[in-house]
């Protein structure tokens, strides 16, 4: 009896400790956040639709760390939105997306050229002109040579395969094309000329009206050519923004310094605040949650938002809440409802599904309204310039069981039917919003079984792989999609142009295989008025609601943590994460 | 005495062969076998726009239009012999032992393995001496002590190192310790032994103290039942009717004894921690053997993955031939066997 009290009141105790600290890990030690001297008040998304802390003070070193590894710092083949913004630190592409919050952001203003691209030949020729002085960190100039070196080396898909491949599919490359280093005495002035050290002229095999948005990708960023070490560049990189990196150990970090040969004569964009940066990777994800609150830790790179754990701890508390940005973010979670497993291939059978289906339970497997999203209807996020809002299958938020059991009649399915639902079972959210359908879709007799895949493989063999999908019966498949960069042909051509599917698998659009949108987007990308092609895509995002093969899910939201003594924060909408080129740090 | 290790050498050689191959086979060979082509494979290793075109370049470029053994040969080959990579623009001389290549990051492994080995090896070391100390202490004075309120409390505090698990009281103790308090180093900081021995002892207190934690409560239980049942052996009563003082029968006689599981168990335990803590190195965002493995994992970086793993088996392989050996030293009575 004495020994069970003994070990009751040690447990207690052990309990009790345990619990005082983890209540005491979460409080600020800088009381109310150490802004003092600014007239900026922290408040609940005060960086949406503002600059937060406005400042122009030079000096200090940010402090950012991410929690995996980067893709590659190599500008011609990183394909990450935080990587994307990061670049334009160390690199200086032809345009860029305006550093502004709000709408203003998804505005192209030139970088390193002087003026967006000049189209002729109806869209199938785009000249720039780039800006004279701008300097290498070893003070050689830019010439628009370089720019064309750095856009075909990034073709070479051999050495660069996880870069976006934009620049091969619409630059017209001459027959016998291998790469800048196996066929480097290839004349390839068909593809890009450079009548002068600043012009530079890209000739494309159709017109692409969406031209200047490939120009503000990193690949045209420019690269020396006799300082290019092919895949060893990503840790070599010369640099043409305001800073240079230093110690670059791969996997664990880098610092970024200022380099010496920038010139801000040269460079309207960038204000180069902060002395320079300090990057971790490989850092615990909650971890750098809590150093983001305790001030030891000022920007969480990955630019996605808080882990779980420290959901509850900023939204909660009003003095954390006040330092937190809600952004809606360019990306759809969503369901692909597969026309290729049966009875799916009748109409009315995925029309059923739309109706059955509880709408917000799908924003509660995602985190709810701050962490998961918005309701989506429409394929397009309300970021893409050209969304329209519409709903073509209202089912109130919890769904409509009538209209789900006519649709059933209607595909002649009265009783229900039964498929299978596939998720990333590393993803509990995926998870989660699989059960939802499996309980929505129960009410009116469709037996959903579920199977989760890893995501690594999950686009590479099983969901996006066509025969598996069918072997497997898989009618319904978790999905979700970002982005390029806001505009409908960076949103749509990936998920809903049939020609992207592989029989060999890989891609990300798993359902949607009409012809007629095919034709759809190849019109639009020619069409040079900016609002005509916007209205295009608001036309091709009804085309496929009404063929019923996509069930949106949320309009993405994220959690993020603005870093103590952090000025100039902005939520920057082209990357739905903070501006990390204009930040400064007191 | 010698022709036992030398035997126990060979058979450890080909325990790592087999362990070898059986992992090549779990990530190369079983996809195949579950449907995976190996284009399909290939994506893995691809952008997500690649076209086909990309994709079986890739595909032939890491070899999986080869069979299954000569994919393993050819791996098998690199680590004897070295191999090269053709990597596009070049092509990257990748020496023996060549345990892969990330065609991912871009590294070899082995360099890489090499490169964090030193913060495993840290972590490792220092965690162990401190809970050696701590838990064989503890296990002592508690056996000693059977019954007492030190005894209970030890125990109570063994009972609840073991039930905490380490992600847990590693971010507890950030949270307070470095990030409240600022005592100790915030997650992240390493700084290398030849660099600088205070800054590098500092940083790794933390993790040190919390991976001791769970280990030495496993230890005092551990030490505290072996003393128990040596310390009512026959021999250790003759040793005090002979009139030896009390501190010389508990160390040289009770202690020797209840040493042997205590070895054997460190032994297996320091090889599994130096093949990788994983949960202490990614809560304190060490980068060692640990963390890269889990970069790998989750990068489906096969040849990182493999790597990680042959090394682990070299570890506790090489740790239990020095536990064998280590048996003789502790006990004599294995000696005359």
């Amino acid at each position: 009896m004495r020994n069970t009290r003994w070990r009751a009141l040690g447990a207690l105790a052990a309990v009790a400790a345990l619990t005082l600290s983890a209540c005491g890990g979460g409080d600020s030690g800088d009381g109310d956040g150490g802004d003092s001297g600014s007239s900026a008040t922290p408040e609940f998304n005060a960086a949406l639709s503002e600059v937060y802390n406005p400042s122009d003070k030079k000096g200090g070193i940010i402090k950012a760390a991410h929690s995996s590894d980067w893709d590659t710092l190599d500008p011609g083949e990183t394909y990450y939105g935080f990587s994307w913004n990061f670049a334009r630190l160390y690199g200086r592409s032809l345009l860029m997306f305006k550093a502004a919050p709000g709408d203003a952001s998804n505005e192209l203003v030139p970088d390193l050229a002087e003026d967006l691209g000049e189209p002729s030949d109806g869209g199938k020729t785009w000249t720039y002109k780039i800006r004279e002085g701008v300097k290498y960190e070893d003070g050689t100039e830019v010439t628009a040579a370089d720019v064309k070196y750095a856009v075909l080396r990034s073709t070479d898909k051999k050495t660069f395969p996880n870069g976006p491949a934009y620049f091969e599919q619409f630059l017209d490359l001459p027959k016998g094309w291998e790469s800048v280093y196996k066929t480097p005495d290839l004349d390839t002035d068909q593809a890009i000329e450079t009548p002068d050290d600043y012009t530079i002229v890209f000739h494309l095999k159709q017109p692409f009206a969406g031209f200047d948005y490939l120009a503000q990708l990193t690949q045209t960023m420019p690269i020396p050519q006799d300082k290019d070490s092919g895949a060893e560049y990503r840790n070599e990189i010369v640099s043409t923004g305001p800073y240079k990196f230093q110690d670059l150990q791969p996997g664990k970090g880098f610092k970024l310094v200022r380099n010496d040969q920038w010139d801000q004569s040269t460079d309207p964009n960038r204000k180069a605040l902060p002395d320079g940066w300090d990057v971790q990777l490989n850092v615990n994800a909650d971890d750098i949650d809590q150093r983001l609150q305790t001030g030891d830790l000022q920007v969480d790179l990955a630019g996605t938002g808080v882990q779980p754990a420290a959901m509850s701890q900023v939204l909660s508390d009003p003095a954390k809440k006040a330092n937190v940005d809600n952004p809606t973010i360019a990306r759809l979670w969503y369901t692909s409802i597969n026309p290729t497993v049966k009875p799916f291939d009748n109409i009315d059978c995925r029309k059923a599904v739309m109706y059955a289906m509880d709408h917000k339970s799908y924003q509660t497997a995602y985190g709810g309204e701050f962490a998961g999203g918005d309701l989506a209807t429409t394929i397009l996020p309300p970021q893409i310039p050209g969304y329209e809002k519409f709903d073509l299958f209202q089912a109130g938020e919890t769904g409509d069981l009538d209209k789900a059991k006519q649709a059933l009649a209607d595909c002649g399915q009265p009783d229900g039917f039964e498929t299978a639902m596939a998720f990333r079972s590393d993803r509990p959210k995926e998870e989660a919003t699989a059960e939802a359908f499996q309980q929505a879709l129960d009410r009116v007799g469709i037996k959903v079984e579920l199977k989760g895949y890893p995501a690594a493989t999950y686009f590479s063999e099983n969901c996006g792989l066509p025969p598996f999908v069918v072997k497997n019966n898989l009618g319904l498949c978790t999905n979700g999609w970002g982005a390029d960069w806001n505009d409908g042909f960076g949103f749509l051509s990936q998920i809903v142009d049939s020609r992207v599917i592989r029989e060999t698998g890989g891609s990300s659009n798993t359902s949607v295989r009409i012809p007629e949108v095919d034709k759809m987007l190849d019109a639009a990308v020619l069409e040079l008025d900016d609002a005509k092609r916007e209205a295009d895509w608001a036309e091709i995002d009804k085309r496929v609601m009404e063929e019923a093969v996509v069930y949106p899910g949320v309009y993405a939201k994220s959690v993020l943590v603005r870093g103590q003594d952090l000025t100039n924060v902005f939520v920057n909408d082209s990357f739905g994460m903070y501006d990390y080129m204009s930040m400064g740090v007191q | 005495m010698i022709t036992y290790i030398i035997r126990r050498l060979v058979a450890a050689i080909v325990l790592l062969f087999v362990v070898s191959a059986i992992t090549f086979s779990i990530f190369y060979l079983v996809p195949r076998l579950a449907g995976a082509t190996p284009e399909s494979l290939a994506t893995r290793y691809v952008g997500r726009a690649a076209d086909v075109e990309t994709v079986e370049l890739t595909a032939e470029r890491l070899g999986f239009y080869d069979p299954i053994w000569v994919q393993y040969g050819n791996w098998a080959k690199g680590v004897v012999v070295g191999t090269t990579y053709d990597m596009g623009a070049q092509d990257v001389e990748c020496p023996a032992p060549c345990l892969g290549y990330s065609f991912i990051t871009r590294q070899a492994v082995f360099p890489e393995l090499m490169d964090r080995a030193p913060v495993t090896f840290a972590l490792a070391i220092g965690a162990s001496i401190l809970w050696l100390i701590t838990g064989v202490s503890i296990g002592v004075l508690s056996a000693l002590k059977r019954g007492s309120f030190f005894d209970r409390f030890a125990m109570i505090f063994a009972l609840a190192g073991v039930s905490m698990p380490i992600f847990w009281t590693g971010l507890m103790a950030l949270a307070f310790f470095s990030y409240k308090f600022n005592i100790t180093a915030p997650g992240g900081s390493y700084t290398p032994f030849t660099q600088n021995p205070a800054a590098w002892a500092y940083d790794l207190l933390l993790p040190w103290i919390t991976l001791s934690l769970l280990f030495s409560a496993q230890y005092a239980r551990l030490t505290r039942a072996g003393m128990l049942e040596t310390m009512n052996e026959d021999y250790v009563r003759t040793a005090r009717a002979k009139g030896l003082v009390e501190k010389r029968v508990v160390v040289k006689h009770g202690l020797r004894g209840a040493l042997t599981p205590i070895v054997t168990i460190f032994g297996l335990d320091f090889g599994l921690l130096i093949g990788g803590a994983v949960l202490t190195e990614r809560v304190f965002s060490l980068n060692g053997l640990g963390n890269y493995a889990v970069q790998g994992i989750f990068a489906n970086d096969l040849p990182k993955i493999l790597g990680v793993t042959l090394l682990a088996a070299v570890f506790v392989v090489m740790a239990n031939l020095i536990v064998d050996i280590l048996y003789a030293v502790v006990d004599p009575r294995v000696r005359t066997r």
